[in-house]
């Protein structure tokens, strides 16, 4: 994504910001037909630019409201205008699960969303589940059994599971394997996610 | 990616009606799996995005009088796991549920199922080939380990759906909607070979939207199971799929249908090898024969001729499980 894009949607306050992310927007357009307008004459109405949308979402529980281009996907969305950084871009191409958080219950790539795509939707990610006081137990699990080596895959494998137990509470081995099969995890740490998986079907049973 | 235009329209005429003349200045986004792979790799540069996930006239699993009729915008998670689509269209359910991850799963449409464009690695490197508009198939003479080998040329693409070889083999028709006009096109015709169109995998215009899958029961007393062998267990295209569906009685094969996908440029059914089992047993002798036939006709390039034998071993298994 075009440095412009970053500086319009991370608050944008500045009318120069804006006047550059907008000119970036409109592209070729307005930098080749209109190369001596002045700033002053350039449209002031910033919902008028049809690849600008203002998106609602609720995550964790906190409902925001950002204006951004219509190319910014999910995870850049959650990442760098949210400034929610737990969630982690791996391959940015549904190849590798690091992003994955919950949308309206269900796990997904945020890399490969949109986030005009998901506006009025409702969005966990790892920060959302527990604090470093207070964990949630499916991170306890994970650290209790040592889920992770580099740790990089592990936010995406906690929402996995997260997902996986709402929906199937006393999952099998084999049945944690099938609904952990989008998470990759380039440690390899394999065998301990699906401990942990178990165990934090467990802990949260208790 | 490049930035777009993009609104999200009330009505399937609206969405319809932000449709151009050609493929690839508006495009349609459901999903958007695929369609975001494109943009970000710079394969397609719309100048506007069409969502249509929403769209009401897309949703739904509802009865019809022969079967089920499906939105397009159903997703494949919700096909995988509806009760009613495992008992009146288990291969359909089967397949559904072999598409990429669970997160691909909770993404991903039907209609956008059908719809996808190949993986070719040429394709996706953004190779001036046919399907970029270009006059040439660059994997013909080169790296084509995952090509076809039947109904190729001259693009060897394969088609890379899990869900259309378990449509084909049940039978259903695509509904399609240019929001003035509508037609209904039976799921065989709806996807062509190269020879037809070597630029397109479907006869989808650039101004029309799947909007429904109408998807027959299975017969009475069919079995049928779609059978996925990749490169690994799981996230992957195929290197060689198979529906198949076969209706026993009294110990011998009614009916057959056996439809390959990853081995064509659309799903291939595999009419010989229907014919080598309607009238026998089903068993090891019938499945091997039915196995070879299916490959009847296969010409691999350079790189691919191990497909052959994977297929025949990939029909055989399939069958031997009905049995
Ligand atoms: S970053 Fe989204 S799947 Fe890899
Ligand atoms: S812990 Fe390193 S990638 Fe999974």
């Amino acid at each position: 994504m075009a440095d412009d894009d970053r500086e319009q949607s991370e608050g944008a306050v500045s009318r120069r910001a804006f006047l550059k992310g907008g000119a970036a927007a409109t592209g070729a357009l307005s930098a080749t037909l209109m190369p001596g307008v002045a700033e002053a004459q350039l449209p002031l109405a910033k919902d008028a630019d049809p690849r600008l949308t203002t998106v609602d979402l609720r995550v964790n529980g906190v409902a925001y409201r950002k204006e951004v281009p219509n190319s910014r996907t999910l995870v850049e969305f959650i990442r760098e205008d949210l400034k929610l950084t737990g969630t982690k871009v791996g391959c940015d191409r549904a190849m590798c699960g690091a992003c994955t958080v919950i949308l309206n219950g269900r796990n997904v790539y945020a890399c490969s969303m949109l986030a005009v795509e998901v506006s009025g939707g409702d969005v966990t990610t790892i920060e959302g589940l527990g604090t470093t006081d207070a964990l949630h137990p499916i991170q306890q699990a994970f650290i209790e059994k040592s889920g992770f080596q580099c740790g990089f895959c592990t936010s995406g494998q906690i929402m996995s599971t997260k997902a996986l137990l709402d929906k199937m509470p006393r999952p099998t081995e084999d049945d944690a394997r099938l609904l952990m099969s989008g998470n990759l995890c380039r440690c390899s740490a394999y065998k301990r996610i699906l401990e942990s998986v178990m165990t934090a079907s467990r802990l949260l049973q208790a | 990616m490049d930035n777009f235009s993009y609104a999200r329209p009330a009505t399937l005429r609206d969405a319809a009606s932000q449709l151009g003349r050609e493929h690839n200045r508006v495009m349609l986004i459901a999903g958007g799996t695929d369609v975001l792979g494109e943009l970000k790799d710079h394969l397609r540069e719309p100048e506007r995005l069409v969502p249509i996930r929403h769209l009401k006239e897309l949703q739904g699993i509802r009865p019809s009088r022969t079967g089920l009729r499906i939105g397009a915008a159903t997703l494949l998670a919700d096909i995988a796991e509806s009760d009613v689509i495992r008992q009146q269209a288990p291969v359909l359910a089967m397949a559904a549920g072999k598409v990429g991850t669970p997160q691909i799963r909770n993404m991903g449409t039907i209609g956008g199922n059908i719809c996808q464009r190949p993986r070719c690695w040429y394709y996706r490197n953004n190779y001036p080939c046919f399907k970029h508009g270009g006059n040439t198939c660059f994997s013909a003479a080169g790296e084509n380990d995952f090509h076809a080998i039947l109904e190729g040329g001259p693009s060897f693409i394969v088609h890379p759906s899990d869900t259309a070889p378990a449509l084909v083999a049940l039978g259903a028709t695509v509904r399609i909607s240019s929001g003035s006009r509508e037609r209904s096109v039976p799921i065989a015709e709806f996807f062509v070979t190269p020879r037809q169109d070597a630029r397109r995998e479907n006869v989808l215009q650039p101004n029309e939207i799947v909007t429904e899958l109408e998807v027959p029961s299975a017969p009475a007393g069919s079995k049928a199971i779609y059978v996925k062998e990749m490169v690994r267990e799981m996230w992957d295209f195929a290197l060689c799929s198979v529906a198949a569906m076969v209706t026993v009685q009294n110990g011998v094969v009614q009916n057959a249908r056996i439809v390959l996908g990853g081995v064509a440029p659309r799903p291939y059914r595999a009419a010989a090898a229907e014919t080598a089992l309607v009238g026998k047993a089903l068993d090891e002798a019938s499945a091997t024969a039915a196995g070879e036939a299916a490959v009847q006709g296969a010409r691999p390039l350079a790189k691919n001729a191990y497909k052959v034998p994977l297929t025949q071993a990939v029909v055989k298994r399939a069958l031997l499980s009905l049995a």
